[in-house]
């Protein structure tokens, strides 16, 4: 099977996921999900609570297996790796948590140090240190190295656990609602950040959200999860210009409520 | 994988009998992997100091304390039974043999299954609420050699050192009334005291402290792991963590007396 990276042409799905099917005992998320995700592009998916957006890329990352379908990423098929080489798989891979997810007892230091120091030992003290400083800058956030996640915002919470993900320069980025619980102004920022990975790090994304301006902002293509599969695919602009009352009313409840 | 069939809901005897089988393989599973993650580098020695940290230095003011008072209890509670056989001197011996033997594996590890085994599931519990153990997955880190392996290890090595302070402690608070009824010198105090006691008891008393700290440290890792539901599930964590620690402690330690008196035995 071809590997796949950062050289790979655009137009070659880095991430290819065809009839996904996955159940949490009789819950049956996902019913035959099927997406490609070509290179360098950021494809948001939207869906309502519920629906399997989140269990979407953990498979992906191989943190849940399917329980029917083909799941590739970057070329490997995730279903079939060792646990070697999915860690290998996985420095490869950036996930962004909806909680953000940093480790409450460690600072900002040791939360950006952690991956550092586990999967890129050959690197000296210097070169961390630059690399930690570099992400914070990156996100904007270098004041905060000595504070504790219990010491920042919500939104200072979603660019550290970014930049936490970005220190090992993935080729795909996994966002997990990432404007969830923030006010509009910061989850305007955070969309403008997850635009400027892309554009920085050169990084394949999918973003899950049901925010349609983060989905608008950030998705270069947009993907409406529902029942278990994907509904309908295409630009934010393509996608709602359908009539079909299912979508619409989709459009209706995030811009009039 | 192509077919799109989910697979149907079957119990082999009950759903609470698979319930049980299946957390009891579980824990089978789990322990296998600490044997198998322990000694496979690399190794989070770190980690490892910052546990033994947390559970020993940690825990040693609250142990020292419970020994000193055990320790002058039991002499001055039991002193009245021997005084009325004549047989105070013997005080020494039979409150060395108590806590050795018995009191302080016994104590150290329940005061240690409240204080250490509910941290530890609390702390788990709510890392895997809170997705922080997904994290360390995702960034290709081994969240159970870091989390898991470092505490249980802890519990091992830090538990049977803070059962020996509270010997030495313990004795000292027995020694402390005996020295106030009897004056007797510190030095005759403790010959008297290990006059009765064979190397065989430490041998006893040091597997038991082993075992007590293993199971501390895995019931917690295990109860925290396997949490769920938000603040709730954490809750519970550290409950059960507790419960089932207390209730494998006294198992065991009826095991190990049993099987320790056995082969003296023979």
């Amino acid at each position: 099977m071809q590997d796949l990276n950062k050289t790979t042409p655009e137009k070659y799905p880095i991430i290819s996921l065809k009839g996904v099917y996955k159940a949490f005992e009789s819950n049956e998320v996902l019913r035959g999900a099927t997406l490609e995700v070509m290179r360098g592009e950021n494809v948001a998916v939207l869906g309502r609570s519920g629906t399997g957006k989140s269990v979407l890329i953990k498979i992906v990352s191989g943190m849940l297996m399917a329980d029917a379908g083909d799941v590739e990423v970057l070329g490997q098929d995730v279903e079939r790796l060792s646990l070697k080489e999915l860690q290998a798989l996985r420095l490869r891979i950036g996930f962004s948590f909806q909680s953000s997810a940093l480790y409450d007892s460690m600072t900002v230091r040791e939360n950006l140090m952690f991956p550092l120091v586990r999967n890129k030992r050959h690197l000296t003290k210097k070169e961390k240190d630059a690399a930690v400083e570099s992400v914070l800058d990156a996100v904007g956030l270098l004041q905060t190295l000595k504070q504790f996640p219990s010491e920042l915002s919500g939104g200072q919470r979603k660019r550290i656990g970014i930049a936490r993900t970005l220190i090992l320069q993935p080729e795909i980025m996994l966002y997990d609602e990432p404007t969830a619980g923030l006010d509009p102004i910061t989850s305007t920022e955070i969309n403008a950040l997850i635009n400027q990975v892309q554009e920085q790090y050169k990084t394949t994304a999918i973003i899950i959200t049901h925010d349609l301006a983060c989905a608008k902002s950030t998705g270069n293509r947009v993907a409406i999860l529902l029942d278990g599969v994907f509904y309908k695919t295409g630009t934010f602009e393509e996608v709602f210009a359908d009539k079909d009352p299912r979508i619409q009313g989709f459009y209706d409840y995030n811009f009039t409520q | 994988m192509s077919s799109g069939n989910f697979p149907k809901e079957k119990f082999l005897l009950s759903r609470g009998l698979d319930d049980f089988f299946a957390s009891l393989y579980r824990m089978v599973v789990f322990i296998a992997r600490f044997f198998k993650e322990v000694f496979r580098p690399p190794f989070e020695f770190n980690e490892i100091i910052r546990q033994c940290y947390d559970v020993g230095y940690k825990s040693l003011s609250l142990i020292c304390l419970t020994a000193f008072i055990t320790g002058l209890v039991f002499t001055k509670q039991s002193r009245p039974s021997l005084a009325e056989f004549g047989a105070t001197s013997w005080l020494p011996s039979l409150v060395a043999i108590a806590i050795l033997k018995a009191l302080a594996p016994l104590v150290t590890a329940l005061i240690c299954a409240g204080k250490v085994g509910s941290n530890i599931g609390a702390e788990l519990g709510s890392m895997k609420v809170s997705e922080q153990i997904e994290a360390m997955e995702v960034s290709a880190t081994n969240p159970f050699k870091f989390l898991v392996v470092s505490r249980i290890l802890a519990t091992t090595i830090m538990i049977p050192i803070l059962a020996f302070f509270f010997g030495g402690i313990g004795l000292y608070g027995s020694f402390v009334d005996v020295h106030m009824h009897e004056n007797t010198s510190f030095v005759l105090f403790f010959e008297a005291a290990f006059e009765k006691i064979q190397f065989a008891d430490f041998y006893v008393s040091i597997i038991k402290t082993i075992v007590f700290g293993f199971t501390i440290g895995t019931v917690g890792c295990i109860q925290g792991y396997k949490a769920t539901q938000g603040t709730v599930g954490v809750g519970r964590a550290a409950n059960s963590a507790v419960v089932i620690s207390m209730f494998l402690i006294f198992i065991e330690e009826v095991l190990i007396v049993t099987i320790a008196n056995a082969i003296r035995a023979i």
